[in-house]
């Protein structure tokens, strides 16, 4: 009605609202106005996030390559070191220049520089601390001492005149090092920064490591092989009994962790229930207990229990919407009932179990509480190696670079979970 | 189950190795957790049954660690140490953990608001950085956590820790109220706008009531993360920040005594409640969502 009878509107012109601008600006506008409402909304939790979380991961990364306190604490040194040459003892300018950078530095420092370097070359921890207390006491009994320094530093401690100490500054010198993830996989760099093998009493983390993918892998197949079954029945039973065999799945998946832990204690342990009952069945002798806690066996029957909803329910979720007429057909067609079930229902569940792998295997990689307590001594993974080198030996890159590696490889099975599952799909019943 | 007749022996047979299969994972699953309760009432300071137990006799059974668990140590024979430490953990937990829900509820809800709008940008992005405190292992959060934080002087105080539970919880909340604002009819609040009724009044009076079951499961959940975190306290917290997950983790390291299986048999029940509230909010926002017209 109004286009046929407004001759006066102008149409070849760009429509303009009722207050004379045109509809295209004010749209924007009023558009470019709702999405930074909605990025006002969303920023102050953005904001939390990105300091209690996101920098805290980063931070973690950051630490793992940062080799700037070193070059801090011995700046003239690492200067000196630029113009040597490394193929033998340095000049008296670089013995000058370590001494110098010695006594002007606080104690904290070389203590904690000084376990740095031994990281490099074992021996610094002490040399440098005894050291910095012979020097200081050597510019107290002559406070114009100056030089020669080369001599001076020898006649202190003899392992200045190695070449090898000098050396092994070359791993240091730069701000950034890669040794920390070396020494993860139990490499290092020799004194002239290539990658060696660590001696032969010190590789420890590549078993760590294998340990880990081991256990992860076990566990998810038996978690496998103990959900699928049980995820058939509770697909198949009529609801009003599969909603009660479902609670007892839910109920070890909702419970606190160290709980089951505990439960699992009081089940396993030489004196505890399973082999009292293996004891009272006569199955097993009193004095040859099995021994199921504190070790290999124990990590693995936890970590399964643990994670088994985790399996479970991804697969419930995908049988519960394949039909029984597929089956059925499959047998009136002339297929063996086994026959049916191989070829017909096991590839539709085949998505289910699929993000049911991906998902245990995902948790248990990062496992740490379980292997702690229940893992004794051959039952500890990667995880614990993280907390023992952030808490007790403190060697904070050497954990970082570990923690790097397991989510570097965490996300990328995240990432193969969503090509083939989807990360929205994910569903935990 | 009962099987047609038209089936073989080894057919019956294969059904039955099947069942009695799923009954052996169903034990596997429940009989830990079932175990741990009864354990819990023993009078003797031993981690089997004793017995006296097993006859249900009445004096085998006995309050004195649940007694003991309250910091009520009259109790003579009890040789165990016995201290308000359990006490101090649980009020802790409970301080922690109210305050990481408010705070992860309240930025939860904010960010599920802007999120739900329509013009967002960069949505799924912003998304996976909201849920991803949920996917990073926590033992690699945790440490990343404490290396920040030392830099910040946030290690072992109350807000360090409460602010990490928070960043654990948010996800949880983040995905409720996204999940139930999809089902939100957005024409409601636009009907009230035009009825000339504030934005923030809007909120509060229409959208939040609607929401509301939600977002009292997004809470529950990020308070049982914060209740049941153990990783990020041993970490981030000091031995002020004595919760009960780390009271039991102490406990579990020295000695394990039926003091133990008494506060786990309380945590049980803790968590089966909350949790049992969440499946009944979901059930009934799903039946809300299915009788609306939308």
């Amino acid at each position: 009605m109004a286009v046929t009878t407004a001759p006066d509107v102008d149409v070849s012109g760009p429509i303009l609202t009722s207050d004379g601008k045109p509809l295209k600006a004010s749209l924007q506008k009023s558009l470019r106005k709702n999405k930074i409402r909605a990025m006002l909304l969303v920023a102050p939790t953005f904001v939390f996030l990105l300091f209690t979380f996101i920098i805290p991961v980063l931070a973690l990364m950051m630490n793992s390559v940062d080799d700037t306190y070193i070059n801090e604490v011995l700046p003239r040194s690492f200067a000196e070191f630029e113009n040597w040459d490394a193929k033998e003892l340095p000049p008296e300018s670089m013995y000058k220049a370590m001494f110098t950078d010695i006594v002007e530095a606080e104690g904290l420092q070389i203590g904690k520089g000084s376990t740095r370097m031994n990281y490099a070359q074992s021996g610094w921890k002490s040399l440098m601390k005894k050291s910095r207390r012979n020097f200081n006491k050597l510019i107290k009994n002559e406070p114009d001492f100056a030089g020669p320094y080369k001599e001076a530093m020898i006649k202190a401690d003899k392992r200045w005149g190695q070449l090898k100490y000098w050396q092994s500054l070359s791993v240091m010198k730069s701000n950034y090092t890669a040794g920390y993830y070396w020494n993860a996989i139990d490499r290092k760099y020799d004194v002239n920064k290539n990658v060696v093998m660590q001696p032969e009493s010190r590789q420890v983390y590549v078993t760590f490591w294998l340990r880990t993918l081991l256990v992860s892998m076990l566990v998810t197949v038996f978690c496998v092989i103990l959900a699928y079954p049980v995820a058939h029945l509770l697909a198949t039973l009529p609801l009003r009994y599969s909603n009660i065999l479902m609670i007892c799945v839910l109920m070890p998946f909702w419970t606190s962790l160290l709980v089951r832990i505990v439960a699992w204690m009081i089940m396993l342990q030489q004196q505890g229930v399973v082999n009292d009952s293996l004891v009272a069945m006569g199955i097993v002798a009193d004095d040859n207990r099995w021994e199921m806690m504190y070790n290999f066996t124990g990590t693995l029957i936890v970590m399964t229990q643990v994670l088994l909803p985790f399996m479970i329910l991804p697969i419930y979720s995908v049988m519960k919407t394949i039909s029984p007429v597929y089956m059925k057909a499959a047998q009136n067609l002339g297929a063996t009932p086994r026959w049916a079930f191989i070829k017909v229902y096991v590839p539709q569940t085949l998505p289910g179990v699929g993000a049911g792998v991906i998902l245990v295997f995902i948790v248990a990689i990062g496992y740490y509480i379980t292997p702690e307590l229940v893992g004794g001594k051959d039952g500890q993974l990667i995880g614990n190696q993280i907390a023992y080198h952030l808490k007790q030996s403190l060697n904070w890159g050497l954990a970082s670079a570990m923690g790097v590696i397991l989510l570097a490889a965490i996300l990328i099975l995240y990432w193969v979970y969503d090509k083939i599952v989807g990360i929205d799909n994910m569903r935990m019943g | 189950m009962a099987l047609p007749a038209y089936k073989t022996t080894g057919q019956r047979f294969w059904h039955y190795v099947y069942l009695a299969f799923c009954a052996f994972v169903m034990f596997f699953l429940v009989a830990p957790l079932v175990a741990v309760i009864p354990l819990s009432f023993t009078s003797e300071a031993f981690l089997n049954f004793t017995p006296g137990m097993l006859s249900l006799d009445p004096d085998a059974f006995s309050f004195r660690w649940y007694r003991l668990l309250v910091g009520d140590c009259s109790d003579a024979v009890i040789t165990t140490v016995c201290s308000d430490k359990w006490m101090i953990g649980l009020k802790n937990s409970f301080f922690v953990g109210i305050a990481s829900t408010i705070l992860a509820t309240t930025l939860g809800i904010l960010a599920a608001l802007g999120l739900s709008k329509p013009h967002m940008p960069y949505r799924k992005l912003i998304m996976a950085a909201l849920i991803s405190p949920m996917i990073v292992p926590l033992i690699i959060s945790a440490a990343g956590m404490f290396i920040f934080f030392a830099k910040v002087n946030l290690v072992s105080t109350f807000t360090g820790l409460i602010f990490a539970h928070t960043a654990l919880g948010l996800p949880f909340v983040v995905i409720t109220v996204t999940a139930t604002m999809s089902g939100f009819d957005h024409s409601l609040t636009r009907a009230a706008e035009n009825l000339g009724g504030h934005p923030t009044h809007n909120f509060f009076k229409i959208q939040l009531p609607l929401i509301a079951p939600g977002v009292i499961s997004g809470a529950l959940f990020a308070f049982i993360t914060s209740f049941d975190e153990i990783v990020v306290v041993l970490f981030v917290g000091g031995a002020d920040q004595l919760t009960l997950p780390r009271q039991m983790w102490a406990g579990i390291r020295q000695e394990i005594s039926p003091t133990i299986l008494a506060a786990a048999t309380i945590l049980v029940l803790i968590s089966v409640a909350l949790l049992t509230t969440i499946e009944l909010l979901r059930r009934r926002s799903e039946r809300l969502r299915g009788i609306s017209p939308a």
